[in-house]
């Protein structure tokens, strides 16, 4: 801009250089360049260092309160796996669901409050998947039950209700381990289970369940979730057990019931 | 009674034990009768008597009240399209107005009869059955004088082809239920399924051929036969092909001789058709490596070959022998070696 102005003054009025035009492009363009360069550099490295800065976090965090079982570095030590290559969305799942920190050994970790805060976890995530790569915390796209419901439920029967139960009541496993059921639970956290397979649940990995077939039983479950049970009481829908034990003991109850009153005698 | 019997006659027949094989009690137990009637608060103050008339009364009422309540409430709570919450809130309202209309009605009649009507105990003896001599002197007059028209004893060819044209009409239906029975060995149809040498595993439902690449440790793959989709018989065969992908560490596994080769780098294969009666296995552990069925809890251990743990099952469930072809696909080495599925009379393993 200066030297375009200088250009101009040391010219009579009205006439310009031949290369004002190309002097002040050149001039526009650097400056744009330079403002545009000087902006991203500082965006990098403000992501960058927030990133440093949550890996840093969740190291803190895990040496305090993972590194017991798990070891300094993922390692692993007789009390815990190694979780070396476990990814975030294992450590978002265990954690996030409270299943991690463990409360007591026993036939499967539980689902508990969670211990951490959403950031405190997403940091754990990020220092665990720093050190080695593993399963990311899935895209939010896939976690919104806009999929096919029908497809969904499709998969759900072939590949999980087995052990989660056709309506997602989950069922007992051998010598008390159970599949634990599956209503409200965050989305983000059933596509994590899918992904990484904790405990004793198998892998569903991306080439045996497409993303877009796990964002299909997402949608399966938030259907579960939100359809009322037309048939009045669920009895938790376990099926023909919960409702066996109902019809045995409060039907038969309630005709002998009537049966006694029907031959006892009026005072 | 006695007095009775001879008049009418009766479906008891009395006669007298013989000697020597009927105990004889000199002290038979009596019929010690009623109790004495108790009378009821009904029967002694009549203010109590007006008190049970209103609550059968009432009981009778609260039905009418009941069926108003059923059509109110299909009124006020319509099933709309589309809304299944709807549906059942009509269902419960409605269902519960009508149960609470019959109810009353039945119980207010009982509670009648017990708190109102005559309390005394009373016995009514049951009809006699046994027709008078005179009908059954009628009955052998109507069948002697129908022989004696037809001449059934005196026409024995009519009487003898007749028997034989009723004997052998039944033969029809021997033959259509003998049909039902299996027609065939069901040997070979147990034991050969859709796999065979270089059948590829797919996915259930898809279809899609699976890569050894893509079962990482840890995973379950469902698995159906290639071509099993476009199958004629999709779900007989599907019953008997079925199979559970498993991939588990190589050095997990306890092979037994002359299955080396039937697994591939820890991927095995087995028949998810339980050998107790059938159901599908494929509660798969993926920690414990156990399989369990979900209908009678048997246990079967993937690293000892499906051998059986727990539970009623006899025999571990059949592997699939598995290798890869050359574009890195599972494929099938054969078919089972071995029936699917639950024992039968003729299995031989």
């Amino acid at each position: 801009m200066a030297q375009a102005s200088l250009t101009r003054r040391t010219r009579p009025a009205g006439r310009r250089h031949p290369l004002a035009t190309v002097a002040l492009i050149t001039v526009g363009l650097l400056a744009t360049g330079g403002a545009y360069a000087l902006f991203t550099t500082s965006a990098t490295a403000e992501t960058s260092a927030a990133a440093e800065a949550q890996v840093e976090d969740g190291q803190k965090l895990f040496a305090a309160n993972c590194a017991t079982c798990h070891g300094m570095n993922l390692e692993g030590t007789s009390q815990g796996p190694s979780l070396i290559g476990v990814g975030a969305a294992s450590v978002d799942f265990q954690v996030g669901t409270g299943r991690m920190p463990l409360a007591a050994t026993g036939p499967q970790a539980e689902k508990k409050p969670p211990q951490f805060n959403d950031e405190q976890v997403k940091a754990l995530a990020a220092y665990v998947a720093s050190l080695a790569p593993g399963p990311a915390i899935p895209d939010e796209k896939y976690l919104t039950g806009e999929g096919d419901v029908a497809e969904g439920a499709e998969l759900f029967r072939i590949n999980c209700a087995m052990c989660h139960n056709v309506a997602g009541a989950g069922g007992a496993l051998t010598e008390g381990k159970f599949a634990p059921p599956l209503g409200g639970v965050d989305a983000a956290h059933v596509y994590e289970a899918m992904v990484t397979g904790p405990q004793n649940m198998p892998v569903f990995n991306d080439s045996n369940i497409t993303p877009e077939q796990k964002a299909a039983i997402i949608t399966y479950l938030k259907y579960l979730d939100e359809t009322p049970s037309v048939g009045g009481f669920g009895l938790g829908n376990l099926g023909p057990v919960s409702e066996g034990l109902f019809i045995w003991i409060f039907g038969l109850g309630a005709i002998v019931g009537i049966t006694i009153w029907l031959t006892a005698k009026s005072n | 009674m006695a007095n009775d019997q001879e008049t009418t006659g009766s479906a008891v027949e009395h006669h007298a034990p013989s000697a020597g094989i009927a105990v004889v009690t000199d002290d038979a137990v009596q019929n010690p009768g009623f109790p004495p009637y108790r009378p009821r608060v009904a029967d002694l103050d009549p203010k109590k008597e007006r008190q049970q008339e209103r609550r059968v009364g009432g009981l009778f009422l609260l039905s009418i009240v009941g069926t108003v309540a059923a059509i109110t409430s299909y009124i006020v709570f319509p099933i709309i399209p589309g809304d299944m919450l709807s549906v059942r809130l009509n269902n419960l309202f409605l269902g519960a107005s009508i149960a609470l209309a019959l109810l009353t009605i039945g119980i207010g009649a009982v509670h009648w009869s017990k708190a109102l009507m005559d309390g005394h105990d009373m016995v009514e003896q049951r009809h006699p059955t046994r027709g008078t001599d005179e009908t059954r002197a009628k009955a052998v007059e109507v069948f002697t004088l129908g022989n004696k028209e037809s001449g059934f004893t005196r026409r024995k060819l009519i009487r003898n082809s007749l028997i034989g044209a009723l004997v052998v009409s039944p033969l029809p239906a021997v033959v259509l239920f003998r049909d039902l029975a299996p027609a065939a060995d069901p040997v070979p149809l147990l034991k050969h399924t859709m796999w065979d040498k270089g059948v590829r595993l797919t996915k259930d439902p898809s279809g899609i051929p699976i890569k050894a690449s893509d079962v990482t440790l840890g995973s379950a793959f469902h698995v159906i036969p290639e071509g099993l989709n476009e199958s004629e018989h999709k779900l007989e065969e599907k019953a008997k092909a079925a199979v559970l992908l498993m991939r588990l560490n190589p050095e997990d596994l306890e092979v037994s001789p002359g299955r080396e080769n039937w697994s591939y780098d820890g991927i095995v294969a087995y028949s998810k058709i339980c050998t107790h009666v059938g159901c599908p296995v494929a509660l798969y552990e993926q920690q414990t490596h156990h399989l369990l069925c979900p209908c009678h809890q048997s246990q079967f251990d993937i690293k000892k070959e499906a051998a059986v743990i727990f539970g009623p099952a006899k025999r571990p469930l059949p592997q699939l022998p598995i290798t890869v072809d050359d574009e890195g696909y599972l494929v099938a080495r054969s078919d089972f070696t071995e029936p699917v599925g639950p024992s039968f009379w003729e299995r031989e393993l």
